[in-house]
């Protein structure tokens, strides 16, 4: 007798390049919350500032780069107020980098849980974006705090000031946590068999940040500005600051180039994540 | 009529041993373009180099698994067990072939998976119960049950790195214990924490399986798959040896092993002294039934056939059997009657014969020998190391596995003549 099978689950030896997952992934969205709700309940337990670092550490950095960068280099800042600038800087960037940095070691931190249990695998580097988002608010708040009391304390006839297209922030948001989860998806996957790419990784993204206006206004590199122009951050952080401070422009036709470009980058990522999926557990 | 819910289909699966990654990356190249066109296994013939550091873990594994059956997987360290789990759990692919599942599935290769140790009992739960699979709700609709099931009520709102040992596995198998999947898939994860424990678990899983739902559980604990499974497969060397009724496969299992080293020849490089004076040439353990064997029930009487070689006359020998645990060390050693004594070996070849209980408590222990010349200061002619491997069953010849309860600590079970007296 013929049983009519409707398999729930077929495990074949390949899976196709761009196997996504979303709707899988989207059933374990409880688990990305649980992870999230990990990562940053669990990073400043038995510190004695606890939750304070969220804002000490951006306020730190921002103190560091204003005398480094601003009263000793006294690197142009296109006419912003050096605090607004650099915290402004500071809070985007530190958004992408850690993104980068904790997506990157996805598959080598994580290697006892993958060993054991199977869940969609980009639940793990989603979890550390979603993480670190919440985070940027937090410091996006310091970056406020900042904005005002550079209008009413400092500066009383001050222009840096919002405006109407900060609606536009989730979108760049988006961008940013796309292009960051593409490239450390690529990073945790290459790791997998060529370790020394964990090493380069906090080397690379320092050198992106030189290639991005973070601490410096991308009008500096002068006949080298093509640098700035290929890389898809500098719109963002343009944008960023447009948003915030009205000072330059929205260049919309550079977002629509850095969301393609982090698109392409997470589509590449995604295909190889699911590469070393396959077979990640043989070779770590 | 119960049908199929896990069809495993020719399922292969092929380790690269050592290196992370091959030799060259020419090699890589080669390799990533074989294996984008789905060629990787041709690709591999072609090369002899690579082919060296490959081994197949299965090869060609096919049964099925039908709906409310509980199946043990039995076999060896290295026969292929806990590569064809983790490709159950889908924590890693097979190299070829396919597995069709019917049904929600949960995998228990560990207790405690993703446990933190910053967060709380009560955090822990859900984190660990949503990674095996629970929804949010259920784990609420559960979570009374399973702090209470995990006996540390007090602490839950405690980061579980402050909980004992004991505390964690406990917490870790109630939220387990609650997973309710249509069908589950067990590791050995019987195998850790205490006797009591094991008990807790073996007795969840009796639960599991009388309420009608497919289990597959992989152990070499053969009390445990006697007694929970109907229905067995044991592996060997990466292929189906045998597959059938829990008892026959248990029973082959027993036997395997001792068919491979039936002549139990002792190659010349194991002796790890050697003065090339004496050698010992063949080893086999026989049990009361003349049959040999090298898995022991607990409490069995035994007797080891030793052939050995002299190349000269030794006047005043001393002959030594030893048992060794995993850990490298000596369980205890025998000289027999030849204790305080010695004895004379001609120039040829000798046979002897051992009959003893090692009265070893279950585990895995190895055998050790050693022939020493009393005559020269106890020069050591031939000294062999864990040459044959033995396991200890939990449980004895008529599947009597009381004596755990009592006197289960240590290596080997003396049994001391006691008195006792009341004081009035």
């Amino acid at each position: 007798m013929a049983i009519e099978k409707n398999w729930d689950l077929i495990v074949k030896p390949h899976s196709s390049w761009f196997n996504l997952n979303f709707s899988e992934t989207w059933r374990y969205r409880n688990l990305v919350l649980l992870f999230v709700k990990r990562d940053i309940v669990a990073q400043y337990k038995q510190t004695i500032l606890g939750p304070i670092w969220h804002i000490l550490q951006p306020a730190l950095t921002t103190l560091m780069y204003i005398l480094v960068f601003g009263v000793v280099a006294k690197l142009s800042t296109d006419g912003s107020p050096k605090l607004l600038f650099y915290s402004s800087g500071v809070v985007l960037w530190s958004f992408f980098s850690t993104s980068l940095i904790n997506t990157s070691s996805t598959f080598i931190a994580n290697a006892h849980i993958f060993g054991k249990i199977y869940f969609p695998r980009l639940v793990i580097p989603i979890s550390v974006v979603v993480a670190t988002l919440i985070r940027f608010f937090i410091q996006l708040f310091l970056f406020i705090l900042i904005i005002i009391y550079w209008k009413f304390f400092v500066d009383e006839s001050s222009n840096f000031l919002p405006n109407i297209t900060v609606i536009l922030l989730p979108l760049l948001l988006i961008i940013m946590g796309i292009f960051a989860l593409g490239c450390g998806i690529i990073i945790s996957s290459l790791t997998t068999k060529y370790r020394d790419l964990s090493i380069f990784v906090s080397f690379g993204v320092q050198l992106i940040m030189y290639l991005t206006p973070v601490v410096y206004s991308a009008s500096i590199w002068g006949d080298y500005q093509w640098i700035m122009d290929i890389n898809p951050l500098t719109y963002i952080f343009e944008s960023f600051r447009y948003m915030f401070m009205s000072t330059g422009a929205i260049n919309y036709y550079g977002l629509v180039y850095s969301a393609i470009f982090a698109i392409i980058v997470f589509l590449i990522g995604t295909a190889i994540f699911n590469r070393v999926d396959k077979s990640f557990m043989d070779t770590v | 009529m119960s049908h199929t819910v896990i069809d495993i289909n020719n399922v292969s699966k092929l380790y690269r041993l050592g290196a992370v990654s091959s030799k060259t990356l020419r090699d890589d190249v080669g390799m990533w373009f074989a294996r984008i066109k789905g060629k990787e296994q041709e690709y591999l013939k072609i090369g002899e180099e690579v082919k060296k550091q490959l081994m197949w873990a299965l090869r060609d594994v096919s049964f099925d698994i039908k709906d409310g059956e509980v199946l043990g997987i039995l076999g060896k360290n290295g026969a292929g067990k806990s590569t064809l789990l983790k490709i159950l759990s889908r924590v890693t692919k097979p190299t070829t072939g396919e597995i069709k599942i019917k049904g929600r599935i949960a995998s228990l290769l560990e207790v405690g998976t993703g446990f933190h140790p910053e967060l709380t009992g009560r955090e822990n739960i859900f984190l660990n119960g949503s990674i095996l699979g629970m929804s949010k709700a259920e784990i609420k609709k559960n979570l009374e049950e399973i702090i209470a099931f995990s006996g540390v009520e007090k602490y839950i709102d405690t980061p579980v790195k402050r909980y004992s040992s004991g505390m964690y596995v406990r917490l870790a198998f109630a939220v387990a214990a609650h997973l309710d999947p249509e069908i589950l898939i067990v590791d050995e994860v019987l195998a850790v924490g205490d006797f009591e424990f094991q008990k807790k678990c073996i007795g969840k899983m009796k639960d599991v399986s009388t309420s009608g739902r497919t289990v597959v559980f992989v152990s070499h604990s053969m009390q445990a798959v006697k007694s929970l499974c109907t229905r067995a497969v044991m592996l060997q060397a990466g292929v189906v040896a045998k597959e059938g009724n829990v008892n026959d496969v248990v029973d082959f299992y027993l036997k395997d092993g001792a068919e491979q080293i039936k002549n139990g020849v002792i190659p010349d490089n194991a002796s790890k002294y050697n003065s090339g004076d004496a050698k010992f040439k063949t080893i086999a353990i026989i049990n009361e039934k003349g049959e040999q064997i090298n898995n022991l029930y607990f409490d069995q009487l035994i007797t080891v056939q030793l052939e050995l070689e002299t190349y000269r006359t030794v006047d005043e020998c001393v002959i030594e059997l030893g048992f060794g645990n995993s850990e490298d060390r000596f369980t205890f050693t025998s000289t027999g009657d030849m204790a305080g004594k010695t004895i004379k070996l001609e120039k040829g070849k000798h046979k002897l014969s051992v009959e003893l209980n090692p009265k070893l408590l279950p585990g895995d222990y190895s055998v050790y020998l050693g022939v020493h010349d009393m005559s020269k200061t106890g020069l050591t002619l031939d000294y062999v190391e864990k040459i044959f491997d033995i396991t200890v069953y939990k449980f004895t010849a008529d599947n009597n596995s009381n004596f755990l309860f009592n006197a289960s600590l240590g290596k080997v079970r003396q049994e001391g003549k006691w008195t006792i007296t009341q004081n009035k």
